[in-house]
């Protein structure tokens, strides 16, 4: 019996489903992009999605699982409104991520590797963006933010405020 | 003379007055080069890129027409193609460019080496965290699409591919090319093991598969435009074409150069300004974060055709695949990382050593463990609390992964170890033998 996760869905989200799905000559090919819709959409990939993924693509629920786990941009904990994910990697540590993060944390109120509590802003790590030359570099939901000075962040923490205070981020389109 | 760009992939990229659309590529000849390939016969295609001496431009540098000839045509199953797009190696980020700059380009040569093998279906991977790239390269497809340059009877030919584009979500792994066949199959990215799994005899759904780096398919537009002769006269023999190096770290003017038979030095001094003021070159990375680590003040010992040797340094370095070989590291991705004196080396290692124990995909037993011991032995030695005998363990560890794993990315971690304490041993001994929290660099490179 098909479970009821997909009314949760925007009719968008659906449509470009049923419309990934047949491109690929394997169904199981279409795991990816299926799960990056609904977490485009939800902010999260629930229990309930995962099952719903199961039924939609014909598979065992461990070959949606075992995917979910395995890659570090699935989230099975919702997403802030705002995602901010800063570069640690070498060429952008040399130029300073590791303050520009300390700042971050400070000013936003934010741990670093958390999702604050109110649910707006989740601030991590995140390994080389190949955006080096420019660095440091984060990607704040869709945009690449690059050349982070530690003693010119006001822009971007501002940025960020206004996207945490701001209901519905930009979508990512599977 | 102060060296000079060859700009041939990029000459467009950053005009203000180009733009993504397909209009733009157009009005620069752009699908020419598709239109005329469509009426020749494969074989001849194929014929002139092994010709022109192309190599991989993805990391190991494999000629790419030989990669083609080994393709099993006989098999009578579909033949697929993949563009690696996943860009992951630290320093790397020339096929950013490439595909944020002039997707039709791309697409371009993904449709004429698509048609070169017979392929009618071909896949872009691209990584989750070029969200904008994705979206440019879907738009690019369907107005290449409505033009008749992507999809049914091509350029009127009859010949049909399509492509699609496909996120991945966040694993370095993915860029391995096995990696990213799992992973384009629904499945983790586990590599798989060779033999048998040879992607050109058993990769995508077990189907004879090319994969090829975006900038290495950019470049078969222009093998077409040119023809093998002239464009094998860039660059040295055996290293032909130009090559886009992402300069990273302590130079003036960090940036991407695309370039051709020019020294390293070159590189550093004409194109990226030399060091920051008041500052010397302390190491560089050549190619990307898994690559030996050159000391700046290295000597290398080369031969003269009469079979006399020569010394030369690191700036002399020929910037292409074998000068850099020969020095004894590799151009892999063309990703240099610079770092200056006041960078503490044993952190710079800490930090990659950190990259990828978090990357390693945890299938093999060397790979995943002895990353996670060599993070957690250079980072306690980072934080002042080392002891004594972790210096050997380190190195004795890290002798112990690489060629022993499923895939490459074990000499990851094994690389960095040796050449860093190879080359740095005294530095990383004092710091050591003292054995204090904070560091002796001016930046911090690791966590708290
Ligand atoms: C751990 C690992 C990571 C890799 N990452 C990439 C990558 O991000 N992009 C890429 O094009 N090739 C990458 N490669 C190389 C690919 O496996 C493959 O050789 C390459 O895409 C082939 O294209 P080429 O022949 O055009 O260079 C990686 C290899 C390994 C072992
Ligand atoms: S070497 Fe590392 S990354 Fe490669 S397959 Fe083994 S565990 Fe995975
Ligand atoms: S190291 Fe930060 S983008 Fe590459």
């Amino acid at each position: 019996m098909a479970n009821s996760f997909g009314n949760k869905l925007k009719p968008e989200t659906l449509a470009e489903i049923e419309k990934i799905i047949p491109r690929y000559p394997q169904k199981r090919s279409a795991l990816m992009p299926v799960l990056q819709a609904i977490q485009d959409d939800q902010r999260v990939i629930s229990n309930d999605a995962i099952e719903w993924v199961v039924e939609k693509l014909d598979l065992q629920p461990i070959n949606v699982l075992e995917v979910v786990s395995f890659f570090p941009n699935y989230r099975q904990k919702p997403i802030g409104k705002c995602w901010v994910r800063v570069c640690r990697t070498l060429s952008c540590a040399l130029h300073g991520a590791y303050k520009v993060v300390d700042i971050l944390e400070k000013e936003l109120g934010c741990k670093m590797g958390t999702t604050s509590e109110d649910g707006s802003i989740t601030l991590e790590y995140a390994e080389c963006l190949a955006a080096c030359g420019t660095g440091p570099g984060a990607l704040i939901d869709e945009d690449l933010f690059e050349n982070l000075k530690p003693d010119d962040l006001g822009p971007v923490i501002a940025e960020i405020k206004k996207r945490a205070a701001g209901g519905v981020p930009t979508p990512t389109k599977g | 003379m102060a060296a000079k760009e060859t700009r041939i992939l990029l000459k467009h990229a950053d005009d203000p007055n180009y733009s993504t659309s397909i209009d733009s590529y157009l009005a620069v000849g752009g699908y020419k080069m598709l239109e005329q390939a469509v009426t020749m016969k494969p074989e001849l295609i194929r014929a002139e890129v092994k010709a022109a001496g192309l190599r991989g431009r993805g990391g190991a540098g494999f000629p790419c027409g030989v990669k083609w000839d080994l393709v099993d045509r006989k098999s009578g199953k579909p033949i697929y193609l993949i563009c690696n797009c996943d860009e992951s190696e630290p320093g790397t980020f020339k096929d950013r460019q490439l595909v944020h700059k002039d997707p039709h380009q791309l697409i371009e040569g993904i449709m004429i080496s698509a048609y070169a093998n017979n392929v009618a279906l071909a896949f872009i991977y691209i990584r989750e965290e070029m969200p904008k790239g994705a979206r440019i390269l879907r738009q690019a497809i369907e107005e290449a699409r409505a033009k008749g340059y992507v999809g049914e009877n091509i350029c009127g030919s009859g010949y049909s591919c399509d492509i699609i584009v496909h996120r991945g979500a966040g694993a370095y792994i993915c860029g391995e090319e096995t990696g990213l066949i799992e992973s384009l199959e629904g499945k983790r990215a586990y590599p798989r093991i060779k033999p048998p799994y040879f992607p050109a005899v058993l990769g995508l759904y077990n189907c004879p598969t090319i994969v090829n780096n975006v900038e290495t398919l950019c470049n078969v537009v222009h093998i077409c435009r040119m023809g093998s002769v002239e464009y094998a006269k860039i660059g040295r023999p055996n290293n032909t074409g130009t090559r886009i190096w992402c300069v990273s770290g302590h130079v003036q003017r960090p940036g991407y150069y695309e370039v051709a038979g020019i020294t390293m030095g070159e590189l550093l001094y004409d194109l990226c300004g030399g060091p920051l003021p008041g500052r010397k070159f302390k190491a560089i990375v050549p190619g990307g974060g898994s690559m030996k680590i050159l000391r700046y003040d290295e000597r290398f010992k080369g031969k003269n055709p009469d079979g006399s040797e020569y010394e030369y340094g690191v700036d002399d370095i020929p910037l292409d695949f074998d000068g850099v070989a020969a020095a004894g590291s590799m151009s892999g991705s063309a990703g240099m990382m610079v770092m200056d004196d006041s960078v503490d080396i044993m952190e710079a290692l800490a930090n990659l050593v950190g990259f990828y124990s978090h990357e390693s995909c945890g299938q093999c037993t060397p790979c995943r463990e002895g990353s996670l011991w060599a993070k957690k032995i250079t980072w306690r030695m980072c934080r002042g609390d080392a002891r004594e005998q972790d210096l050997d363990t380190l190195v004795s560890m890290a002798g112990n992964i690489g060629g022993r794993t499923v895939c490459p990315m074990g000499f990851s971690t094994t690389w960095p170890v040796q050449s860093y304490v190879g080359k740095f041993r005294e530095e990383i001994e004092a710091k050591v033998r003292e054995n204090k929290v904070g560091m002796r660099g001016d930046i911090r490179l690791i966590e708290k």
